[in-house]
């Protein structure tokens, strides 16, 4: 009896070592996959470096390298689209632009152009001629302060000639984009552990194999655990058992009506949809090459229910003397009539029919400025990595469930933001989550259908 | 040799090879089948079986095509972006609307350059951000597919230059030979476009200016000719007045600028913790118009007695002033009048300085001593200014008729038809049509394909005024401009633009508007430096007041009555008047007599093909797209006639002289026994696919007084009835509010002066704990709002039942047109509907006799809308939790989780939620709903707002969009919702501020200062006993008189 209780024991032991065999080598599967996952996920870090600049001058401008460093980042995101420092570009250069006008003048020019440019200024017209009357955009958003600080950084690189020329001209700009990193700490221990658990699989697999060897070896096993030492499958007899056919039409049906379901959910789901458009516009050129602010061209992001598809005369600002020869830039030149070589516009000018890439139902309301201005969110969180498409593709699902996901997990941005004072006043009385706009009504039916 | 054939044929067609048979031979259907014209032939070149399998087999490959393929949409950006445009957000531009003298300052809302909404502008002092329904509706006549899209030259579409080529050579023959030529229009407001009509002139001097309205203020303003001198009608001040007598003028309504009274009457009729008195408001009339159903005391009288008892009331007060000359007359025999006139006069000289009394009559007699009663009672100083004339009304009748008989007679050469439609509008339009043979060259100008068109050579059809520069003065010193917001829709030019062609001056006329404006206000003026400042300035602010300040002006001439008295500018011909009133006028005339009105939508006809103004509720009568004989009760009663279910009526025959109109009879309320009134504006042949052939014309019914146009006729009118059926489409069946005192809750002005809280309903329900308030005992936890929590008052004392905000409603929220057969079946999408409940003599135990209202039955409006309740039955019931409760208190509708089982329908105690039991929207059953059913119309849908699908409910959403606009614009400011960023379409409408809406959480709202503040007392829910806990109040209405219910004479 002693040794039947021993070797029913050892029988146990053997099945349960398959078992933590198995669930071994899956999750080691899962979390090789899963690694590969993270590291494919990796986070830009921007180092900045400030500029030095010379001391104080009769202009007011300042020499303070905090300001030049926010001046930096105005110039970059407002002003480097149409301008550089050095080099004449879509604009003119504006190297010691602070000493061939006043400060006022200045000032109300980079806020809005036209306006000096009608009051009949003389310089400026001569400027809006010269440049082929390209309209420069208003900055009326601008502080004076922030173009005060735009000039001190343009003073600061006026200075830097001999070291900047040629970074000026090309698209890194003394920005450095710190190599991607991950932690790595968590890389040892992650691969420390795949090595224990492949280990462990590998001894639980001998030590298998090494127990029903000896099982074998005796010889007074009983009929139960004989049949598992020796165990033949009866191949034919398994496939024509009842059970073995009902599950195999159980599986078959189950994964029909579920492939049949997951595919009517994706009726009129567009994603990854990328048509061709009637002018090879690419943002990877743009947007990611040429780091052109998507707000410069999508006018309406910040303002308005629609991002706004630029209209030509915006492309205009840069084409009239960049890429003139490209037959892709002659197609906006023939949509608005307009004559490379007189520079002239005529009057037979057709709108560009874009094909449309993200269509929501009608149904549904969105709002790109209460996403984009109020909660601060990069495009990129839907439109996905936009920088890098040559063709635009719909990057999101763009299905309810996908905005309402996004409704749960994220945090209202209500920082510097009065509207949501008293919701958070309320929201951290009885509760010490964060924020979500799932807890301020993001979920209701009126915030999109009406 | 050759093989003989035997020869069949099955006819002699055959055998002779018939080209007929020949070419039916080959087919096996000879027949016609009417598959080409689907495929797009016109079918006569005939189908073989083949094009039909192959149409047949196209059709199921496109279908199924379709059905795979998303389609792909385009999006088509600006070439040129304008810097002030962009997509998805609204611009407004001030404006002016300035149809025949009707006045009103506004603001056009235009989204991606296409006006969508019409909306008050606030900076006007004489409008004051008010609006009306017809003002409201006019945005939609702009898409209306009934527009001329081209001049023609005898009805064939012409080019610009060949009509001003024929009209010069037509003007020039009509001046050479000596015969007139004249330019027929109704009131112009603009003192540019009278500038441009002036040069006309001096350029063909043979040529007049005919002014006529359809509605006739001629003998008004003749005896003010008489009295003051000068042809103008004074500037009212109802807001100065604490008593106000109106003769049959419905000046809420459609006496001379009701936008404006009904802000003025708005503010004199306020009360609250603040204001404790009330103006008194004492109508005579014989139809029950609105303004006479917000009267606090109405007399009903005939036409025929007006001028008695205008006479008596004179001789009343200038008795007891002294001030004027007592006039001959026989005086009031009959007891009832007596009083009723010893009554106001009593009210009048009580308020001495500080009244107003107006008449609705076109007798200059009537007028003479209306102004004599105002001037006895000292009024022309506070509340009546002669000196600061307004201009609304400028035709004359003789003027009119001197241009019908010279036309007659063979006198004009040539006529220019400026925005009217005389064949239609006037009592002469046959006379005219006729006169017009003898007339070489006919001109006009009008937008729409109208009845006059037939009668013209040339049509050379103006903009619309959405789409034309202009401007206008409607009271002395007070100028507007408008401006156009879209670029013309189709090839008109604008008809100042037109004239000033055939005058030879080649300008644009903005170039010579704005040239007008710098030599004649511009450079009058010290405010504001350079041209283009001023220019800009006014054309922002849409208004610009001329010679200083508005009330600098008016206190220069306050001293008026002082120079009257010296009896150098008040001049009545007082005897004359006694005797024509004596003459025209008795005070026991037997017989019917009829008198002609202006529906509130309606109007003149002017805009009658405008479906949203057709489908409006009348706000008396609550009958829709119709015109019918409005009869008293006592007269139906003697006919036996029963309107079943109130749509059910007959028709009856009127006859007016010799004319005679067959028409549905609406037993009336409120109307004088002895009269029937029938509205004008209906009955048209060319209005277009919406008004032609409704209800029937009365224009031809439309007797003279002194030569004078009269709308009413008290001679020989006699009404039968036929055995005709004919069914009216009402909206409302239910007449009274049968004393339940949950839904209408009332007070008199001494109730409420005792307790504020007077007429406030409290119901109690019983419970085993003895009687508790219906709150007290609730099943339902209620809701937290943290941040907002929209609500809405709406103050039943300042309702006048205008209905500006139900049209305010259709526009902005897309709702659809259902059509006459349609509001039968009580299928009307109105999500703003106002109730009108009359008041019935009835005991209160006598159930049947509760239903009948009284003969002259006090009348209250109240507009119900979405409760958006707290304890909301329609929530519970959905099957689907399609509708929801939202933490701003808001009960949402998502219609595309709506299945329809309309179990909220039912379970909705104010029945306000509409079902769409069609696709209302490019369908062809619904050719009247002109805004979802052509491109054209479209254009003036609400983008942000979702045109409804087949088989869903909709409702009030508190226009949710909005809400969620003005949070957005706060959120991107970064601060708090504030009451400005917030308006429903309903209340910024609403010309007597009667809705207030706002966020009941914030403690400055205007709505929680009005509840919580100024009106605590007054407020109360509707069903309140329910306890479902509405987001929308009440403020109990509250009559100024001594009791409710009774007469006070």
């Amino acid at each position: 009896m002693d040794s039947t209780y021993r070797h029913m024991g050892m029988h146990n032991m053997v099945k349960h070592l398959s078992k933590v065999t198995a669930l071994l080598s899956v999750f080691l599967f899962v979390s090789l996959v899963t690694k590969g996952q993270d590291t494919s996920a990796t986070a830009e870090v921007i180092v900045e470096q400030p500029a030095e600049g010379p001391a104080e001058d009769p202009n007011g401008i300042s020499a303070d390298p905090a300001i030049i460093a926010s001046g930096k980042t105005i110039f970059e995101n407002n002003c480097y689209q149409c301008h550089r420092v050095h080099k004449q570009w879509t604009g003119p250069a504006l190297k010691d632009v602070y000493d061939r006008q006043s400060i006022p003048w200045l000032i109300s020019f980079i806020k809005n152009s036209q306006k000096v440019i009608q009051s009949g200024d003389e310089y400026a017209v001569n400027l809006y001629n010269e440049y082929s009357k390209t309209v420069m955009p208003n900055h009326t958003f601008l502080k004076d302060a922030d173009i005060m600080s735009i000039l001190a950084y343009i003073k600061a690189e006026s200075a830097n000639v001999p070291v900047e020329d040629t970074t000026t001209t090309t698209s890194g700009d003394g920005n450095q984009v710190a190599q991607t990193q991950d932690s790595p700490y968590l890389t040892v221990i992650f691969g420390f552990l795949i090595v224990v658990l492949v280990l462990m699989v590998i001894v639980l697999g001998i030590t298998i194999t090494l127990l029903t060897k000896y099982l074998k070896g005796k010889q007074d096993l009983d009929e139960a655990d004989k049949e598992l030492v020796e165990q033949k499958l009866d191949i034919q007899g398994i496939f024509k058992s009842t059970t073995f056919m009902a599950f195999v039409i159980f599986i078959v049906v189950a994964l029909g009506a579920k492939t049949a379901i997951d595919s009517l959910f994706l009726v009129g789901v567009q994603q990854g949809y990328a048509p061709s458009q009637p002018i090879a516009f690419s943002h990877k050129i743009h947007a990611g090459q040429y780091e052109i602010d998507c707000n410069y061209c999508h006018t309406g992001v910040t303002k308005s229910k629609n991002a706004n598809i630029p209209s030509a005369n915006i492309c205009m600002n840069c084409h009239t003397s960049v890429k003139t020869e490209s037959s892709e830039i002659k197609k906006i030149y023939a949509a608005l009539d307009y004559n490379p070589e007189t520079k002239e516009y005529g009057s037979k000018q057709k709108p560009i029919e874009w094909v449309r890439v993200h269509n929501l139902p009608d149904l549904a309301y969105f709002n790109h400025s209460q996403h984009v201005k109020v909660a601060g969110i990069e495009c990129q969180t839907c439109h996905g990595p936009i920088e890098e498409m040559d063709v635009v593709r719909q990057h999101s699902k763009l299905t309810m469930g996908w905005c309402i996901n996004c409704h749960r997990e994220t945090e209202v941005n209500t920082k510097g933001n009065a509207y949501y004072d008293k919701l958070m006043e309320v929201h951290q009385k009885h509760s010490k989550e964060p924020m979500k706009v799932e807890d301020i009504g993001g979920l209701e039916c009126s915030k999109c259908h009406y | 040799m050759k093989e003989h054939k035997k020869q069949y044929w099955k006819g002699i067609e055959q055998l002779t090879e018939d080209p007929h048979f020949v070419a039916k031979a080959e087919r096996e259907f000879p027949e016609y089948l009417p598959v080409g014209e689907a495929a797009g032939g016109d079918g006569s070149e005939g189908t073989t079986r083949r094009d039909f399998l192959k149409l047949m087999g196209f059709s199921v490959a496109a279908a199924t095509l379709a059905s795979c393929e998303t389609p792909v949409k385009h999006a088509i950006p600006y070439l040129n972006k304008p810097e002030d445009v962009d997509p998805g957000i609204a611009n407004y531009y001030a404006s002016t609307y300035s149809e025949g003298g009707d006045y009103c300052s506004i603001l056009v809302k235009t989204r991606e350059g296409r006006p969508i909404k019409i909306e008050g502008n606030k900076h006007c002092p004489i409008t004051r951000g008010g609006t009306n329904a017809q003002i409201e509706a006019s945005i939609l006549s702009l898409y209306d597919q009934h527009r001329l899209v081209a001049p023609q030259i005898k009805g064939k579409k012409a080019k610009w230059n060949d009509v001003d080529k024929q009209v010069v050579a037509g003007l020039k023959k009509a001046a050479a030979s000596g015969k007139k030529i004249s330019i027929v229009s109704h009131t112009i407001l603009s003192p540019t476009t009278k500038k441009v009509i002036d040069e006309f002139i001096a350029k063909y001097p043979t040529a007049e200016h005919v002014v006529y309205d359809a509605v006739s203020y001629s003998g008004m303003l003749d005896a003010n000719q008489e009295c003051f001198g000068k042809r103008v009608i004074p500037s009212y001040k109802f807001d100065q007045a604490n008593v106000i007598v109106s003769f049959g003028a419905d000046f809420l309504g459609t006496w001379l600028s009701p936008v404006e009274f009904s802000k003025q009457y708005s503010l004199g009729r306020k009360i609250g913790t603040s204001r404790k008195t009330m103006s008194k408001h004492i109508q005579f009339e014989s139809n029950l118009s609105l303004t006479g159903s917000n009267a606090d005391n109405r007399f009903r009288i005939k036409p025929s007695q007006e001028g008695v008892i205008v006479a008596a009331l004179y001789n009343h007060i200038a008795k007891k002033t002294g001030a004027i000359e007592t006039i001959s007359g026989s005086g009031l025999k009959d007891e009832k009048l007596k009083k009723a006139v010893a009554f106001t006069a009593e009210k009048l000289l009580a308020s001495k300085g500080s009244s107003i009394v107006v008449s609705g009559s076109n007798d200059p007699a009537v007028q003479t001593l209306i102004n004599g009663i105002n001037f006895a009672l000292n009024n022309y100083s506070s509340t009546l200014e002669m000196g600061l004339p307004s201009y609304y009304k400028q035709g004359s009748d003789q003027q009119f008729n001197q241009f019908v008989s010279d036309a007659k007679a063979g006198a004009i050469g040539a006529v220019i038809f400026y925005n009217v439609n005389p064949i239609y509008n006037t009592a002469k339009g046959a006379e005219l049509a006729n006169a017009l043979k003898n007339v070489s060259l006919k001109v006009s100008t009008n937008i729409v394909k109208d009845e006059t068109l037939a009668h013209v050579d040339i049509a050379a059809p103006d903009h619309h005024y959405l789409e034309s520069w202009n401007d206008a003065e409607p009271i002395k010193g007070h100028l507007t401009l408008g401006q156009p917001t879209i670029s013309p829709l189709f090839k008109t030019r604008q008809v100042q633009e037109s004239l000033l062609a055939w005058a030879g001056n080649g300008t644009s006329y903005l170039d010579y508007l704005k040239g007008n404006w710098k030599s004649s206000f511009y450079n009058a003026q010290v405010t504001t430096f350079g041209f283009q400042a001023f220019w800009d300035k006014c054309l922002h602010d849409g208004i610009y007041q001329h010679g200083g300040m508005f009330a600098a002006l008016a206190d220069s001439v306050s001293n008026m009555q002082d120079v009257a008295i010296g009896g150098q500018v008040f001049t009545p011909n007082l005897s004359k008047a006694a005797s024509s009133i004596a003459k025209n006028y008795k005070e026991n005339k037997k017989g019917t007599e009829l008198v002609l009105y202006q529906k509130i939508g309606i109007g003149t006809g002017y805009q009658s093909n405008n479906p949203w103004l057709q489908e409006m509720p009348d706000p008396i009568t609550k009958a829709t797209w119709d015109n019918y004989v409005t009869i008293s009760p006592a007269l139906a009663k003697s006919w036996g006639l029963k309107m079943e279910e109130g749509i059910f009526t007959k028709k009856a025959k009127l006859t007016v002289g010799k004319k005679s109109i067959t028409a549905p009879v609406m037993v009336q309320p409120g109307q004088a026994d002895d009269t029937v009134g029938l509205a004008l504006g209906y009955g048209q042949k060319a209005a277009g696919r919406v008004a032609n052939e409704l209800g029937v014309d009365a224009y031809p019914l439309i007797s003279s007084i002194n030569n004078n146009q009269s709308l009413a006729a008290t001679d020989q009118v006699k009404i039968e009835l036929t055995s005709e059926k004919h069914e009216i489409a009402h909206t409302q069946t239910h007449h009274t509010f049968m004393g339940r005192k949950t839904v209408i809750q009332e007070a008199t002005l001494t109730e409420y002066k005792k307790d504020p809280g007077a007429g406030r309903f409290h119901p109690m329900i019983a419970t085993s704990e003895g009687k508790k308030k219906p709150s007290e005992v609730s099943l339902w936890k209620g809701h937290e709002y943290p941040n907002h929590h929209w609500g809405m008052v709406i103050d039943l004392n300042s309702c006048t039942g205008c209905s500006a905000c139900t049209i305010a409603c259709q526009a902005e929220n897309n709702v659809p047109v259902v059509g006459k057969k349609e509001v039968i079946r009580r299928r009307e999408m109105h999500w703003l509907r106002i109730d009108r409940y009359y008041s019935s003599d009835a005991d209160e135990n006598d159930t049947t006799g509760m239903e009948e209202p009284s003969a002259n039955p006090e009348v209250v409006f109240q507009p119900m809308m979405c409760q958006h309740c707290n304890n909301a039955p329609c929530e519970t019931v959905c099957p689907v939790a399609a509708t929801t409760h939202s933490t701003e208190g808001l009960n949402q509708m998502t219609y595309n989780r709506c299945v329809g089982t309309r179990y909220c329908a039912n379970n909705c105690p104010y029945k306000v939620r509409r079902f769409n039991w069609f696709k209302y929207h490019d369908s062809d059953k619904f050719p009247d709903n002109l805004a979802m059913n052509n491109d054209l119309g479209k254009m003036v849908l609400n983008p942000d707002v979702t045109v409804r699908a087949r088989g869903v409910m909709e409702k009030c959403s508190m226009c949710v969009q909005r809400i969620q606009n003005g949070k957005l614009e706060a959120k991107k400011q970064g601060r708090k919702v504030e009451d400005a960023d917030v308006n429903t379409a309903c209340a910024s409408s609403c010309p007597t501020d009667a809705i207030v809406f706002g966020d009941m959480n914030n403690p400055e709202s205007q709505i929680s200062k009005v509840l919580n503040e100024e009106q605590p007392e007054r407020v109360y829910h509707v069903l309140e006993e329910l306890n479902v806990s509405p987001n929308v109040f009440y403020l109990t209405k509250v009559r100024n008189k001594s009791k409710n219910g009774k007469k006070d004479a």
